[in-house]
């Protein structure tokens, strides 16, 4: 990264609008000001973006618009890709399936037509872009950041708008660095005080959905605030942005701190020196001011959470784990629909339990939860313990970064000792589109973000839940709460 | 995808009521590893898992194989789809667009979108019109007890009619886009049209 393009995205706060008029800016605001380029009369804003990551899915047809147009990519140095969808988990010499293996390889070759930085399968920069992109600090503070996917939004725990688009918006980017997007409306989410013992994140995300459905947050950008919240650490920031558009929204913002300095301080593209000492000061002002006034507020307390799944086909149908899934008495009237459709397909009877329900795959990774601390967390919990042998376990890092920090910890002896395999970066499961497929009618208990209808493969059947849970259901080979292991 | 100008669009429907559709359902995954621009491709796979069983025979009473809904969209049928609220949640594929598009649908009606999948759908030429809950379920209503009724939706007035009943209501879209959708005009040609402000934003 060279240091104009760093000085732009750092620069990106204007501190004189702070307060102006007496009225507060949230930190949405903020970054937003800073990259309008134009407001379109009666239409959308034009604003400029700091970063682009493409993946191999979501852009083959976008660059195909820029050869169709004949021009070429406006800022290539501002974009960075790698495949990760389609990627194998098993071993990265080969693609098997032809259609998989020339997207990726279409990916490759677009990337060096164009002149962009590509980091190719099977090298230790690969990894899932969502992993990657703040590992590596090319996701900073203040920056607006773009990409293909709708996890986007995980990169917003570093202080940035970032937001899943299109493929005809990929091709905006690529051509302009700017996007056209009309301005959301902000809502902040606070979650107060100590998380209990065994929750974690994602269960906190788990729980936000429950209470505000799926769409609770469509129109809106999302601010995470609170003491559990500053109380976190960055992988689990991660996970909570990540799961921003679960509940509707597009990007989810956390003000940096000093947890965020620390994370991203050293880091493969983070700025050195000096030029961090003046990142870091700007990147102070980014947080929303005391009077800032938010379009929507709601506030959690953190001891009200406890580890969670799912039973249904979407990510808000979830219960403590200790629960049973509602009775059709407890439905309203005009989801009873919906709720029972929802049930035949996970083979569940309403007001049943899911404690102690046999699983056949246990999937530990994704976008959502394939950071260090979440295979810390599987490990703390199968150490000198066995995989149930009735289960299917793929343990896939989220990056080879933290592939190579699971070895350096020893994490791996433990893994391997409890009958687990610690498998190569990738999407893996999240998504049947790579082998990481669950056979039909199965049941899979799984750290990733979408329990949908085949989103595992055709017919498979997911529940959600966090590392802990996950581990403690792998070594009984049964839904297991992991503080009564 | 080919452009085509919004005017006024008169049409059966395909009434999909399905709450929280997600673009996995509209297209599952397996279709998008595909590097192709092929509409009919995308249309094909369009709601495949529900079309279709898994020895790829129609599924007989999902909704868009039933003989009177069945009829492929052109001109004056089918090209305007109800479907449930927080429609086209979940991934940001604009495969799911290209699917809806490519199908020959060029209006989806509903009380809720998800915001990427909104979006997508604009930049694929497919309006996406919100309506209340209350006329969403007059629509499916209507169209469930006659699939030969026709809702009008007409671009330069911003409104919805039920042709049936005579209810109409009016939709929100900005000028920007509206004439986008009425000229066949794309936002990267006029972002391209904007390089100066652009240079100019970045010297800043």
């Amino acid at each position: 990264m060279n240091t104009k393009e760093l000085n732009k995205s750092v620069g990106a706060v204007s501190p004189s609008l702070a307060g102006r008029d007496g009225v507060g800016l949230t930190l949405f605001d903020k970054i937003w000001d800073a990259h309008v380029v134009q407001n379109v009369e009666d239409g959308p804003t034009q604003l400029y973006i700091d970063r682009l990551y493409c993946h191999e899915v979501t852009t083959p047809q976008a660059f195909d618009t820029l050869r169709d147009k004949n021009i070429r990519v406006f800022r290539p140095e501002q974009v960075v890709a790698m495949p990760d969808h389609n990627t194998p988990s098993d071993q990265q010499e080969r693609i098997d399936d032809p259609i998989g293996r020339k997207q990726v390889e279409t990916l490759a070759k677009n990337c060096a037509e164009f002149g962009i930085r590509h980091f190719a399968m099977g090298t230790k920069d690969n990894g899932i872009i969502h992993v990657v992109g703040p590992e590596k600090a090319l996701s900073l503070p203040g920056m607006t950041i773009v990409c293909g996917d709708s996890h986007t939004s995980t990169h917003g725990a570093v202080g940035a708008i970032a937001m899943g688009i299109g493929t005809s918006e990929v091709a905006q980017v690529l051509a302009s660095q700017t996007i056209l997007q009309s301005k959301p409306k902000t809502m902040r989410i606070n979650i107060e005080g100590t998380l209990p013992e065994g929750t974690t994140a994602k269960d906190v995300a788990l729980y936000i959905m429950a209470q505000m459905t799926t769409s609770g947050a469509t129109g809106y950008a999302v601010e995470y605030a609170g003491s559990t919240v500053r109380n976190m650490s960055m992988e689990g920031r991660l996970t909570l942005s990540n799961l921003s558009i679960e509940m509707g929204s597009r990007a989810g913002l956390i003000a940096p701190d000093e947890t965020t300095f620390a994370y991203l301080k050293d880091r493969e593209y983070a700025p050195k020196g000096e030029a961090w000492d003046e990142a870091v000061a700007k990147w102070k002002q980014l947080y929303s001011d005391e009077n800032a006034v938010f379009d929507k507020e709601v506030t959690y307390r953190a001891e009200d959470i406890v580890p969670r799944i799912t039973y249904g086909t979407n990510p808000g149908a979830g219960i403590a784990i200790d629960e049973c899934i509602p009775t059709l008495e407890e439905i309203d009237e005009a989801d009873r629909g919906q709720f029972l459709s929802m049930l035949e397909y996970m083979q569940f009877q309403p007001g049943q339990k899911l404690e102690g329900t046999p699983v056949d795959y246990c999937f530990l990774g994704a976008c959502t939860n394939g950071r260090i601390e979440d295979f810390r967390a599987f490990a703390s919990v199968v150490k000198g313990k066995k995989k149930a042998d009735n289960v299917v376990a793929w343990l896939v890092p989220g990056s080879w970064l933290v592939r190579q920090q699971i070895i350096d910890e020893g994490i791996d002896k433990i893994l391997e000792e409890a009958g687990f395999e610690l498998r190569l970066p990738s999407c893996s499961s999240c998504l049947a589109m790579n082998p990481d497929k669950v056979p039909t009618g199965k049941l899979s208990i799984s750290t990733s973000n979408r329990n949908f209808v085949g989103r595992q493969g055709p017919g498979a059947r997911t529940i959600l839940a966090s590392p802990l849970v996950v581990a403690a259901s792998a070594i009984t080979g049964v839904v297991t709460d992991p503080r009564k292991l | 995808m080919a452009k085509q100008k919004f005017d006024i669009i008169q049409s059966t429907c395909i009434p999909i009521q399905i709450d929280n559709c997600n673009t996995d359902l509209i297209i599952p995954a397996r279709y998008l590893a595909s590097t192709t621009r092929d509409p009919q491709f995308f249309g094909d796979a369009f709601m495949h898992d529900l079309r279709f069983d898994a020895e790829g025979n129609p599924v007989a009473d999902f909704v868009m194989n039933k003989p009177e809904y069945s009829e492929q969209p052109k001109q004056g049928i089918h090209e305007i789809i109800i479907g449930g609220q927080n429609w086209g949640s979940g991934s940001s594929r604009e495969h799911a667009a290209w699917a809806i598009a490519g199908y020959g649908v060029r209006v989806v009606i509903s009380s809720s979108f998800a915001d990427i999948h909104r979006n997508n759908l604009l930049n694929c030429f497919v309006l996406p019109v919100i309506v209340s809950k209350e006329f969403q379920q007059e629509l499916f209503e209507t169209v469930n007890a006659n699939p030969q009724a026709e809702v009008r939706v007409d671009v330069p007035n911003q409104t919805v009619i039920n042709m049936s009943t005579g209810n109409s209501e009016s939709f929100e879209i900005n000028g920007y886009k509206k004439y986008c959708l009425m000229n066949a005009f794309d936002d990267i040609d006029f972002l391209l049209e904007n390089k100066g402000k652009i240079e100019e934003w970045e010297r800043r």
